[in-house]
């Protein structure tokens, strides 16, 4: 095992390489020490016979750990004992064609073929783009079981995804997702040398996310050149990336307002989503933030009569967002229906690794911006804000909060925004690298990895959105429920599609 | 009699789907919106009617027969109870039974529609709707035993016509009171409004009659919205004759209050759904068990 922090490049060598027994034994350990499974990466240097894999699990003092071993095309699957390793290990299965053996539900993650190879795991004829949605579910047999299936296509205006729900009346006994439906090949296509079409694809990877996918991956390049951005860089980084987080959540307890039908609330919100977008708009021109950032700073300055500006609309928004809120939170009819419905466990949110939102309502801290700050973050007093229940109510109420910290956080940045240039030269990257950037997007923790080789240049990366983990989170909170609640419990985590299906 | 029939058709027929606009609009400006026009379903039914159809190749005659029941048995059921001024055009002793299992006919009907297609969502939304007007039908009994009982009759309109007379005292005005709210709760679930049903989801895993109608498409799909809203015009026009103005006057004042009281109860139930959200599916039935133990209670302090 070696350590780094957020955004630090480890020189590959160091990464010691383990005997696969070792390495699970240590990856158990750190786990089982309160650590976090970041991501699981095969080095593409070795594209037959053996593999060589890094675990990289985030753990205390922002202290981020990778292992290293090497697997031949099967090995012991590690899901039935850290089942936070399921969805990395059909990744894996789904992209090298190895099998991990023993692993509980080994289907594929996103319908792609193999990566190199011809036959993959599940024997699919390559010659036809394996169909998506494709696979065995699981079903639950019964006189009186019934089986609902959920799109791809939805009535409402949403991405792609399929819901198999196994049901008892209208009890849901489980519910299988199935994504997959707008996979592009994002990380093949960032391998090569950064170029214009780099940042289109970054920022269009969720597009809900824009700035904390650009931020992550402008990071990750800053540090794997050891340089960094100037202050007022990084403040208008900052102002774009909780204007993001404002809107979206903001937007998304006005759809929570709009499932349980709780008109006044849902229409507010969704002009004030607007509003927000159009404050990222005012810096960059795109309601999204597309290019406002780029390695080496940002695209768009904030000026003194833009910050004013900024400034006095924020105000008068602040009055009406948390007028809409304390409407929806007053309500005892909208209470009734957020309580106690769509629960995750603590223990199963843990055994996900559930995180962001979603993670954060069932009490886990998760939050990349206090765990693993960057060097060069000033000391920001970002709040502890947890649940406890685990329902969809705690999950609008971390949105609740994290709202009241993002716009204080905005108004501090604009009132003292740093001065000097927006943008610096970024250096050579480092040679034979693994570098892990996190950034706490809106929906939770994202994380761009990238693996260097001999001149610098990317021979690897892989993105992880918060969606890969809390998908599974979804799952679990309707076991037992009423399938009427699936959307309300859909709505409240939100997830991203598309950032699933990279 | 007959003499009522072609006022009380034009009324039905013509402004049942002006209160589903009125409804809208006031849902819009609580929400601090504009909302569509007042008269946007007899756009809609305008535009509907003259459409097209897609009809699924596995359904049968039954899925056809679903809309129409929905549309004619309003205007049935309408016949028996008197708009206001203008008396029921028909009438017998007993005639109340007959007007609550029109509707339980047309639910059968849409019931069996939705069945028809073999789609999961809409078995799931027939299911529901099965379930819950069960349990509204003991409510809606109860509070026409009460209503027989204070008015000393069994047809619909004599019952319906002298109730203004006895709202005023105290001993069949509690009752009555409590009638009202429950028929008011029976109004908002028998026609899908929130809390019960939220007209406007498009969730399919949440809707109950909305779901069941999914299939239906062009002139099907007119036919039952507009059959909708008379079923609303007509359950409302029950709830609107306790509170019309007591002294008999001239037809047309009549007409006219009544008219006034029918738009005032659109307003309110517009009010109703901007206020509250919608109840999680499993309360629905307690809150409807609840509505049959009131109107039990109104029949208990009108017999004590």
């Amino acid at each position: 095992m070696s350590t780094t922090t957020n955004c630090v490049p480890l020189p590959l060598a160091s990464i010691p390489q383990l005997g696969y027994d070792d390495y699970a034994q240590a990856v158990a350990g750190a786990l089982a020490d309160g650590g976090t499974l970041l991501a699981v990466l095969a080095d593409p240097s070795s594209t037959t016979g053996r593999h060589k894999l890094y675990a990289v699990v985030g753990g205390r003092n922002r202290m981020l750990s990778a292992f290293g071993t090497r697997v031949d095309n099967r090995f012991p699957s590690l899901t039935p004992i850290l089942p936070q390793f399921h969805l990395f290990e059909r990744e894996l299965a789904e992209q090298l064609g190895v099998i991990p053996e023993g692993h509980p539900w080994l289907k594929p993650v996103r319908f792609h073929r193999l990566w190199h190879g011809e036959t993959d795991v599940w024997g699919r004829d390559p010659r036809n783009h394996p169909l998506v949605g494709e696979m065995e579910y699981f079903a639950v047999t019964g006189d009186e079981i019934h089986e609902v299936g959920v799109g791809p296509v939805h009535a409402g205006v949403i991405e792609p995804g399929h819901f198999r729900f196994q049901c008892f009346g209208e009890q849901v006994l489980h519910l299988e997702i199935s994504l997959g439906y707008q996979h592009r090949g994002i990380e093949p296509g960032l391998i090569e040398a950064p170029s214009m079409k780099t940042m289109a694809r970054i920022e269009t990877m969720a597009g809900d996310t824009t700035i904390g996918h650009g931020l992550a991956h402008c990071r990750l390049f800053e540090g794997l050149a050891g340089s960094e951005v100037s202050a007022r860089a990084a403040a208008v980084r900052s102002v774009a990336l909780e204007l993001e987080r404002l809107a979206n959540h903001v937007g998304d307890i006005g759809a929570l307002a709009g499932d349980v039908g709780f008109l006044p609330t849902a229409s507010f919100c969704g002009r004030l989503r607007g509003d927000y977008l159009n404050m990222t708009a005012r810096i960059c021109g795109s309601r999204f933030g597309r290019g406002l950032t780029r390695p080496g700073g940002v695209l768009f300055d904030i000026d003194q009569e833009m910050a004013d500006e900024l400034l006095a609309s924020l105000d008068q928004m602040t009055e009406h967002t948390r007028g809409a809120i304390d409407l929806f939170f007053n309500a005892p009819s909208v209470l009734g229906r957020l309580e106690r419905t769509g629960r995750v466990r603590r223990e199963d949110a843990v055994a996900l690794g559930l995180t962001g939102v979603a993670g954060r309502a069932c009490g886990l801290d998760c939050d990349v911006r206090r765990l693993y700050p960057l060097r060069s973050d000033k000391k920001q007093a970002v709040p502890e804000i947890l649940g406890a229940q685990g329902d969809v109510f705690a999950r609008a109420l971390v949105r609740r909060r994290e709202i009241e910290a993002s716009l204080a956080q905005i108004k501090a940045s604009l009132v003292a925004l740093p001065s000097g240039k927006t943008m610096a030269p970024v250096g050579r990257p480092a040679a034979d690298s693994l570098i892990v950037s996190l950034v706490e997007g809106w929906r939770g923790r994202i994380a761009h990895l990238g693996l260097t080789g001999r001149d610098g240049g990317l021979r690897r990366y892989k993105v992880v959105d918060p969606s890969f983990f809390n998908w599974s989170g979804l799952a679990m909170a309707l076991r037992n429920e009423q399938i009427s609640d699936f959307p309300l419990c859909n709505k409240s985590f939100n997830l991203s599609y598309c950032g699933f299906d990279l | 009699m007959l003499s009522h029939l072609l006022p009380h058709l034009i009324l039905l027929l013509l402004l049942s789907p002006l209160l589903t606009g009125i409804i809208t609009r006031t849902k819009a400006v609580i929400a601090g919106r504009r909302g569509a026009p007042l008269l946007q379903l007899y756009f809609d039914l305008a535009k509907l009617f003259r459409k097209g159809m897609v009809v699924s190749s596995t359904t049968t005659w039954v899925f056809r027969a679903g809309p129409v029941a929905g549309l004619v048995v309003p205007v049935l059921a309408s016949l028996f109870i008197p708009f206001g001024g203008i008396r029921a055009p028909f009438s017998f002793n007993g005639d109340l039974v007959l007007f609550v299992y029109l509707f339980a006919l047309a639910r059968f009907f849409t019931v069996l529609a939705a069945l028809d297609t073999g789609s999961s969502f809409e078995g799931m939304g027939a299911a529901r709707e099965a379930t819950f007007a069960c349990l509204a039908e003991p409510t809606v009994f109860v509070i026409f035993i009460v209503l027989a009982r204070v008015s000393g009759s069994l047809t619909l309109d004599a019952m319906l016509s002298s109730l203004q007379s006895h709202i005023g005292h105290p001993a069949a005005g509690v009752p009555l009171l409590l009638a009202a709210v429950c028929l008011f709760v029976v109004v908002l679930a028998e026609n899908c409004r929130i809390p019960f049903d939220d007209p406007n989801t498009h969730l399919e895993l949440t809707m109950i009659h909305e779901v069941m109608v999914l299939d239906h498409s062009g002139p099907d799909l007119a036919l039952i919205l507009y059959g909708a809203a008379m079923k609303f015009f007509v359950m409302g026009a029950l709830l609107v004759s306790f509170f019309l103005p007591p002294q008999p006057t001239d037809i047309v004042t009549e007409t006219t209050a009544f008219v006034g009281a029918m738009l005032l109860l659109a307003v309110a139930v517009g009010l109703v759904e901007s206020a509250m959200a919608r109840l999680r599916l499993i309360r629905v039935p307690q809150l409807l068990v609840g509505t049959s133990l009131l109107s039990c209670f109104a029949l208990v302090l009108l017999l004590r």
